[in-house]
C-alpha cells in the first residue's frame, strides 16, 4: 500500500510526468522509424532496429567514443537554444553562430601559432565563444531597442554568417583542393583529457568534459542566482517582470548574448578537432544548430534535460553511422529524431493518460478510506 | 544598366513568387492563431512530391508543357496539405507546443524525401521536364513596361502567384470566412462565444497553409533546374518567407512589397555585371550574395517598432482562459 502511494506520487509530480513522457515519445518514435523500414525494406528492418539500439557497442570503445563526440555539440547548441526558450526567446539562430564561432576556432587554430603551445586552443574556444556572442548579441539588441523579432533577426543572420564565414575561409585559411578550411595545428586541437586511452582510435575530445562543465554552469546560472532567476521571470511573463524592477531590455541582450556564446563554443567543439573537420565553402547552412533546437526541445529546455537528450541523439547519430551498412540512409535516424520529437509534442496524451490513472487508483483508495 | 532592368525585375519575380506565396501560407495559419515554422519542411514535401510524380507522368505518358505543370501543381498542394495535417493535429486537436511540432516536421521533410527517393529510384534526385514549362511569349508580350517583365520568358507560377495574393486579400477581408478565421487568430475565446468553432477555423487555416506551402515549394523548384535534389532542400527559403511574413506585419500588400524587394536586392546582387557601378566595386560574390539579407534587416530595423503580431498566435486555444 505505502508502496503504490509513493509511486503514485511520483508519477503525480510536474517533473517526472514529462520525463515520463519523453520516454514514451522515444519508444513511438523508435517504432515508427522501425515501420518504415519495415515497410521499404523487410528483410533488413531487424538488423536495422538492431543497430540503432546498440550503435555504440559496434565497433567496442571506439563507436563508444565517437558516440560521446557526436553528443558534445548536440548538448551545447541544445544547451544554447533551451536557454533562450527559458527566457521567453526562440534561437533560431544557433546554425549562425555555431559557423561563425565554428570559423573563428578555425581562424585561430590556423592562423595564431604566436600564442604559446599549451594556451593555444583555449585561446582559440574563447575567441569562438566570443564571436558567436557577438552573432547572439546582434538580434538581441535589435529586439530589445527596435521591437526586431528574433525569429526574423536570426534567420537573417543565419544567412549573413554563413556567406561571410565562406568568404572568411577563402581569403585566409583556405584549402583550395578541397574547398574548404585548411587543417588547424595540433595545438590548436582541444586535448583528449585522457579519453585516448579510454577509447582508443575515436573522434572524442575533452569537448564532451567542456560540454558538461557548459550544462553545470548554465543549471547554477538558471536555478542558483537572482541574474538567472530575472531572465527566467522575463521568459515567464515580460510585463509582469517589468513591473517587478526588472530590466526587461537588458535580459533579452543577456539571454541572446549568452545563447550565442553557447553556440559558438559548440561550432570550437566541433571544429578544434584533429579528426578531420573543415569548414567547406558551398553555400549551406550547417544543420547542427537545427539539430540543437531538437534537443532542446526534448531537454524541455532544462539543462539536465538537454544533457540527457543530447547524449541521446548523439547515441542515435552515430548508430546512424553504421546503419549505412545495411541498405538504408542515415537519413533513417533524422526520421526517428523528427518522429521523436513530434510525438513528445502529444506528450500531452501521455500526461493526461497518465494522470487519469493515478487520479482513479487515488480516488478508489480515498473512497475506501472514507467507508472505514 | 536602365536597359537591363526590365530583365532584372523579371527575374526578382522568381525569387520574390515563391516567397510571397509561401509566406502566404505562414498569414493563413497565424491568423487563424497557429504559428506555422513547418514551412519549410511543407514546401519540401510540396516541391519533392510534384518533382517525383511529374517525372513520372512525363516518363509514362509523354505529358509536358503547361498541362503537366498544372497537374504538379495540384499534387504539391494535396501533399501540401496532407502533410501539415500533422501540425493542425498536434496544434490544434492535441494543444501541443507548436513550435515543438513545426520542428518536427521541418526535420523529418528533408530526412523523408531523401528516404523516399532513396528507396524508390536508388537516387536522391529526380527530374522532370521544367523546360516545357517556359512561357517564351504571350499576345501581351508587347506591352509597355509590364510587357517585358511579365509577359515574356517567364513561368506560369507568376500568375498563379499574383492571383492567389488577391484572392488571399478577398478570403481574409472580404468574406465571412476570413473574419471569423481572423478572429480566432486575436481572441478566440470571444469567437467562440460569438458561435464561431474555432477548432475547425484554426484546422482550416493550417490546411489552407499546407496547400500554398506546397504549392510553393514546387514554385520555388521550376525556374531553377529541371531536376530536383532532394539532398538540398529548399534552401531555407520556408524560414525566408517567415521572415517575410513577420516583416510584412502579417498584411497581404505589405508581404507582397516585402517579397519583392528581397527578390529584387538577391538578383540586382547576382547580376553585378549589368550594373557597371556596382561591377566596378569588384565585391566578392559572399557579399552579394548576403546583402538581401542585410537589407531585409535594415528594412526591419525601421518598420518593427509597433508589431502587428495576430494576438493569439502560439497559443492552444484553451475555453475556460479570460
Amino acid at each position: 500500500m505505502m508502496n503504490r502511494e509513493k509511486i503514485a506520487s511520483f508519477f503525480k509530480r510536474e517533473s517526472s510526468v514529462s520525463f515520463m513522457s519523453s520516454i514514451l515519445a522515444i519508444i513511438a518514435g523508435m517504432l515508427f522509424g522501425f515501420i518504415l523500414m519495415l515497410i521499404f525494406v523487410p528483410s533488413d528492418a531487424w538488423a536495422g532496429l538492431k543497430i540503432i539500439i546498440t550503435g555504440a557497442a559496434q565497433d567496442g570503445n571506439k563507436s563508444f567514443g565517437n558516440f560521446l563526440y557526436y553528443s558534445a555539440p548536440l548538448i551545447v547548441t541544445g544547451l544554447s537554444v533551451g536557454f533562450a526558450f527559458k527566457t521567453g526567446l526562440f534561437n533560431i539562430g544557433a546554425t549562425g553562430q555555431f559557423t561563425v564561432g565554428g570559423f573563428a576556432a578555425i581562424f585561430v587554430g590556423v592562423r595564431w601559432t604566436f600564442i604559446p603551445d599549451p594556451l593555444h586552443w583555449v585561446v582559440a574556444l574563447i575567441v569562438a565563444v566570443l564571436v558567436g556572442m557577438i552573432w547572439g548579441l546582434i538580434p538581441g539588441l535589435l529586439k530589445a531597442f527596435l521591437n526586431v523579432h528574433e525569429v526574423v533577426a536570426t534567420i537573417m543572420l543565419n544567412y549573413i554568417g554563413m556567406y561571410l564565414v565562406v568568404l572568411g575561409v577563402k581569403r585566409f585559411v583556405f584549402n583550395e583542393l578541397y574547398s574548404q578550411s585548411t587543417n588547424i595545428v595540433s595545438s590548436a586541437a582541444i586535448p583528449k583529457m585522457g579519453l585516448q586511452y579510454l577509447f582508443p582510435d575515436s573522434s572524442v575530445s575533452g569537448g564532451i568534459f567542456i560540454a558538461i562543465l557548459a550544462v553545470i554552469i548554465i543549471y547554477i546560472v538558471l536555478e542558483k542566482t537572482t541574474f538567472g532567476y530575472q531572465l527566467k521571470a522575463v521568459g515567464y511573463n515580460k510585463d509582469a517582470a517589468k513591473y517587478a524592477g526588472i530590466n526587461e531590455k537588458a535580459s533579452i541582450i543577456y539571454s541572446m548574448s549568452i545563447a550565442g556564446a553557447l553556440s559558438g563554443l559548440a561550432g570550437a567543439i566541433v571544429f578544434l578537432s584533429t579528426s578531420g573537420t573543415h569548414i567547406s565553402t558551398t553555400y549551406v547552412l550547417m544543420g547542427e544548430g537545427f539539430e540543437g533546437i531538437a534537443v532542446a526541445l526534448l531537454g524541455l529546455s532544462h539543462p539536465f534535460g538537454v544533457l540527457a537528450a543530447g547524449i541521446f541523439f548523439g547515441y542515435i547519430k552515430n548508430s546512424g553511422f553504421y546503419l549505412q551498412e545495411l541498405a538504408f540512409t542515415k537519413e533513417v535516424i533524422a526520421i526517428i529524431i523528427s518522429s521523436i520529437i513530434y510525438f513528445s509534442a502529444l506528450s500531452l496524451i501521455f500526461k493526461k493518460f497518465i494522470g487519469i490513472f493515478f487520479k482513479k487508483k487515488k480516488e478508489k483508495t480515498e473512497k475506501i478510506g472514507d467507508d472505514e | 544598366m536602365w536597359e537591363n532592368l526590365p530583365d532584372i525585375l523579371r527575374l526578382s519575380l522568381f525569387v520574390a513568387i515563391p516567397l510571397l506565396v509561401v509566406a502566404l501560407a505562414g498569414l493563413f495559419s497565424e491568423r487563424s492563431g497557429v504559428t506555422n515554422i513547418a514551412l519549410e519542411g511543407i514546401m519540401i514535401i510540396g516541391a519533392f512530391t510534384s518533382a517525383y510524380f511529374m517525372g513520372l507522368i512525363y516518363d509514362k505518358t509523354g505529358l509536358d508543357g503547361n498541362v503537366l505543370f498544372l497537374i504538379g501543381m495540384i499534387i504539391a498542394i494535396s501533399f501540401g496539405m496532407i502533410f501539415s495535417v500533422l501540425h493542425a493535429y498536434a496544434s490544434v486537436s492535441m494543444k501541443a507546443d507548436q513550435i515543438i511540432s513545426g520542428t518536427a516536421l521541418n526535420l523529418f521533410a528533408p530526412a523523408f524525401a531523401v528516404f523516399i527517393a532513396q528507396s524508390l529510384t536508388g537516387y536522391s534526385k529526380v527530374s522532370y521536364p521544367s523546360n516545357s514549362f517556359f512561357i517564351r511569349e504571350t499576345f501581351l508580350s508587347d506591352l509597355p513596361i509590364l510587357g517585358p517583365i511579365m509577359f515574356t520568358k517567364t513561368w506560369m507560377s507568376v500568375y498563379v502567384g499574383f492571383f492567389l495574393l488577391i484572392l488571399a486579400y478577398i478570403v481574409l477581408y472580404k468574406t465571412r470566412f476570413g473574419l471569423r478565421l481572423r478572429s480566432c487568430g486575436e481572441f478566440p475565446q470571444a469567437s467562440d462565444a460569438a458561435g464561431v468553432n474555432v477548432k475547425k477555423m484554426r484546422y482550416a487555416g493550417v490546411l489552407i497553409s499546407g496547400a500554398l506551402a506546397g504549392l510553393g515549394g514546387l514554385f520555388y523548384i521550376v525556374p531553377i533546374t529541371g531536376n530536383y535534389d532532394a539532398n538540398f532542400g529548399v534552401y531555407g527559403y520556408g524560414f525566408l518567407a517567415l521572415a517575410v511574413l513577420i516583416s510584412g506585419q502579417w498584411k497581404p500588400f505589405r508581404i507582397l512589397l516585402i517579397a519583392l524587394l528581397f527578390g529584387f536586392v538577391s538578383k540586382l546582387s547576382s547580376m553585378t555585371i549589368l550594373i557597371p557601378f556596382i561591377y566596378d566595386m569588384k565585391l566578392p560574390t559572399e557579399i552579394l550574395n548576403a546583402l538581401p539579407f542585410v537589407v531585409t534587416l535594415i528594412v526591419l530595423a525601421f518598420t518593427s517598432k509597433n508589431s502587428q503580431a495576430p494576438r493569439a498566435v502560439g497559443e492552444p486555444y484553451d475555453p475556460g482562459k479570460r
